[in-house]
C-alpha cells in the first residue's frame, strides 16, 4: 500500500475511468444524433425487396469478405480480422475486464485462461504493425492515410502492450505504475474514441443499414 | 441559371444526409474500395481509390456537419473546398467512376460510395464542372426530345420499318394498352430491331403495348450529369405520357442509368409515387416466360456464349436471375464469367464515361479487366441487356482486335427463337 504510484492507480480507477467513460458514452451519443438528425428523404419508389430486413441483415453478412477480394488485399483483410478478433477476444474475455463490465451494467460473461488472453492480444499487436506497414508502404494506403489513422492504430495497440507488461511485469517493471499506465492507456481509447475514426466502431452498423436497406428496396444484393 | 461554386457547394450541401454522413463517420481508409474498382486496377494509381473521388464533399461534410470538424473549420484547420479543387476532382468523378458500384458492395462498413459519387456530381455540375459532352446532351434533350436532339420523326419512321417488317400493326399513343415501352435513343438511331422484336413478342404473348410519341426517350442525362432539375424534367416527361395513356406498366428498355432513372429515382426526383408499374424489359419477358406466355421454337443458338451483367441493371438493379432464365431457353452453349452477377465487371462506359471524350484513354484503360474476363471464357458471342453496354463492349472489342466476338442484345435473341 506504500507504493508511490498507489495514489495514482486509484486516480486511473476512479475519476479517470469516470471522467472517460462519460467523454466516450456522451461524445458517441452526440456524434450518433449529429448523423441521424440529418435523416434521409422518404423513398417513393416502390420496394421490390425487403429494405429493413437486408439492412439488418447487412449488419452482419458485410463482416465476409466477398468472394474473390481477400487475395486483391491479403494483409488488410487477414491482418483486419486478426486485429478485430484478438482486441475482441483480450478486451472481453479477461476476468479483470468482465468485473468491471458487470459493475458498470450489472452482468458478465465467462472468462478465458490467461494464455488465450495473451496470445490473442499478441496476435493483434502484430496485426496492427501490419497494417501500419501497408499504411507506409502501399500507395493506396499512404494516399489515404491521415493524423487520424494513426491515432486510432497508436492508441489501440497500447492498452493491449500496457496490459500485458502490467500483468506479466515484463522487464520487472512496477506492477502498480503499468497497470495505472496500462488503464490511462485505455481511458486515452475511450476518450479520444467520438472524435476520431474510432466512432466506426458504432457507425459501422448504421452505414451497413444503410447499403443493406438501399440495396434490399431494390431487390439487389448487398 | 449559371453555375459557380456558390450553387456547386450549396447542392453538395444539400446532398449530405443520415447516409452521407454514417458513411464518412465510418470510413477507416482501408483502401479495399479500390480494389474493387476497375480503374484503379488497370491502372495502379492511388487517386483513383473510390473513396478518394470524394474527398470535397467529405471535407464539406466535416467542416459544417459535425461540432469538432465546425470548431477545426473555425481554427482554420478544415481544408477549404475551392474552385481550383473542384476542377481538379472533377475528373476523378466523372472520368474514372462508371457508378458501377463494386466499391459499395466490398466496403467492409458498408459505405455506398457510388451513391455519394452520384450526389457528388450534383454539386459538380452546379459549379459548372461536369463534363461538356454531358452538358451539351443535358441541354439537347431538355430542349428536344432525346439527347441525339429531336427523334420523333426517326421514331416514327422506325416504327414504320418494324411494321413491315412484322406485318404487326403498331399503335403509337393508344391509351389503354397494358404497357407503354420507352426506348434509348441509342435503339432507335441503330435500326428497327428493338421495335421489331418487342411487336413480335408480345403478339406472341396477346399482350397490348404501345410507344408514346410524347415520352418515348428513356435516357435521362441528368442523373449521368448529376442535375436533379434535368434528371426531374426529362422523368415527368415519361410520367406525363404514362399516365396519359393509362398503361399499367412502363417498359424501361435495355439501358442501365435509364432504369436507375426511370425505375428508382424517377419517383423521388418527381416527389411522388408513380400510378403505373416501372420494369426492365428483361424482367418483362421473364415474367411473360413464367407465365408461359413467351415460349420459343424449340432451337437453340450453338455459338458460345456469355452473358455481361450491366451494373445498373444486375448490382444496383437486382436483375440477375432474369436473364439467365431467358437465355437457358435459346442458348446452347452459356458459360458465365468469372465474377458474373453480382460482382461482374463494368463495360466501362458507363455512368457518363463513354460519352465524355476526355476520357477515352483512360476508359481504353479500364476495360482491360472486361477483356480479361471475356478471353478467360473465349466466347463467340456476348448477350447483353443495355444498349449503351452493348455499343461499348463492340467499340472496345474492335479496338482490341477482338471483334470477331459478337454483341447481342438478349430482347432481339429472344424474338428471333420465338415460337412460330
Amino acid at each position: 500500500m506504500n507504493n508511490a504510484y498507489f495514489d495514482l492507480l486509484m486516480w486511473a480507477r476512479g475519476p479517470g475511468f469516470t471522467i472517460a467513460l462519460t467523454v466516450m458514452v456522451g461524445g458517441i451519443l452526440l456524434r450518433l444524433v449529429e448523423i441521424l438528425l440529418l435523416g434521409r428523404k422518404k423513398d417513393f419508389a416502390k420496394a421490390k425487396g425487403s429494405p429493413v430486413a437486408q439492412g439488418i441483415k447487412t449488419i452482419f453478412t458485410r463482416s465476409v469478405a466477398r468472394k474473390g477480394m481477400m487475395k486483391e488485399a491479403p494483409v488488410t483483410y487477414v491482418a483486419g480480422y486478426v486485429f478485430h478478433l484478438g482486441f475482441a477476444v483480450a478486451f472481453l474475455f479477461l476476468g479483470a475486464h468482465i468485473a468491471l463490465i458487470k459493475s458498470l451494467l450489472g452482468f458478465g460473461w465467462f472468462d478465458v485462461n490467461k494464455a488465450l488472453i495473451e496470445t490473442a492480444a499478441a496476435l493483434a499487436v502484430i496485426a496492427a504493425i501490419a497494417l501500419a506497414y501497408t499504411r507506409f508502404t502501399d500507395p493506396v494506403r499512404r494516399a489515404l492515410t491521415r493524423f487520424d489513422d494513426w491515432v486510432v492504430l497508436v492508441l489501440s495497440v497500447l492498452p493491449l502492450i500496457t496490459g500485458y507488461i502490467a500483468v506479466n511485469r515484463v522487464f520487472g517493471v512496477d506492477a502498480t505504475l503499468w497497470m495505472a499506465i496500462h488503464i490511462l492507456t485505455a481511458e486515452l481509447l475511450m476518450i479520444a474514441f467520438p472524435f476520431t475514426k474510432l466512432m466506426h466502431a458504432v457507425t459501422f452498423a448504421v452505414s451497413r443499414y444503410y447499403n443493406g436497406s438501399i440495396q434490399g428496396r431494390k431487390g439487389a444484393e448487398s | 441559371m449559371t453555375a459557380t461554386l456558390d450553387r456547386g457547394l450549396n447542392a453538395l450541401r444539400e446532398q449530405i444526409d443520415a447516409p452521407v454522413a454514417s458513411f464518412f463517420t465510418s470510413c477507416v481508409s482501408c483502401g479495399l474500395c479500390a480494389e474493387a474498382c476497375l480503374f484503379y486496377k488497370e491502372t495502379g494509381d492511388p487517386k483513383y481509390t473510390p473513396i478518394h473521388k470524394l474527398e470535397p464533399m467529405r471535407r464539406i461534410w466535416q467542416n459544417e456537419f459535425t461540432l469538432f470538424g465546425k470548431a477545426k473549420a473555425m481554427l482554420g484547420l478544415g481544408g477549404k473546398v475551392d474552385d481550383d479543387m473542384l476542377t481538379e476532382w472533377e475528373t476523378l468523378v466523372y472520368d474514372s467512376c462508371t457508378m458501377c458500384g463494386r466499391c459499395t458492395l466490398v466496403c467492409p462498413v458498408g459505405n455506398d460510395i457510388t451513391l455519394m459519387i452520384r450526389k457528388m456530381r450534383e454539386g459538380l455540375s452546379a459549379s459548372g464542372h461536369g463534363p461538356a459532352e454531358l452538358n451539351g446532351a443535358a441541354v439537347r434533350h431538355t430542349e428536344g426530345t432525346s439527347p441525339m436532339g429531336n427523334l420523333e420523326k426517326a421514331l416514327e419512321a422506325r416504327v414504320k420499318q418494324a411494321e413491315g417488317l412484322t406485318g404487326l400493326e403498331i399503335e403509337l399513343d393508344k391509351e389503354g394498352a397494358e404497357y407503354l415501352l420507352l426506348l434509348s435513343s441509342h435503339e432507335i438511331a441503330t435500326g428497327p430491331e428493338m421495335i421489331e422484336s418487342v411487336a413480335k413478342i408480345m403478339d406472341k404473348a396477346g399482350k397490348t403495348w404501345t410507344i408514346s410519341t410524347e415520352g418515348f426517350e428513356a435516357t435521362n442525362v441528368g442523373i449521368q450529369l448529376g442535375n436533379r432539375d434535368v434528371a426531374a424534367n426529362l422523368v415527368s416527361r415519361i410520367v406525363k405520357a404514362a399516365e396519359k395513356l393509362r398503361v399499367k406498366t412502363v417498359i424501361s428498355p435495355e439501358c442501365g442509368h435509364a432504369f436507375q432513372a426511370v425505375r428508382w429515382e424517377g419517383p423521388n426526383l418527381i416527389g411522388r409515387a408513380y400510378k403505373f408499374e416501372v420494369r426492365h424489359i428483361i424482367e418483362v419477358l421473364d415474367q411473360l416466360r413464367a407465365e408461359g406466355k413467351l415460349k420459343t421454337n424449340g432451337e437453340k443458338d450453338p455459338a458460345k456464349i456469355t452473358f455481361h451483367d450491366p451494373c445498373q441493371v444486375a448490382r444496383r438493379g437486382g436483375v440477375i436471375a432474369e436473364p439467365r432464365n431467358l437465355l437457358n431457353m435459346v442458348a446452347d452453349n452459356f458459360v458465365e464469367t468469372e465474377d458474373a452477377g453480382v460482382m461482374n465487371w463494368c463495360c466501362s462506359g458507363g455512368g457518363g464515361v463513354g460519352a465524355n471524350q476526355r476520357a477515352n484513354d483512360l476508359q481504353e484503360k479500364a476495360f482491360g479487366r472486361k477483356k480479361k474476363q471475356i478471353e478467360d471464357v473465349a466466347p463467340e458471342k456476348i448477350v447483353t441487356m443495355c444498349a449503351f453496354c452493348h455499343a461499348t463492349l463492340e467499340d472496345q472489342l474492335e479496338n482490341n482486335d477482338m471483334d470477331d466476338i459478337e454483341v447481342a442484345s438478349l430482347t432481339e435473341m429472344m424474338a428471333e427463337y420465338l415460337e412460330d
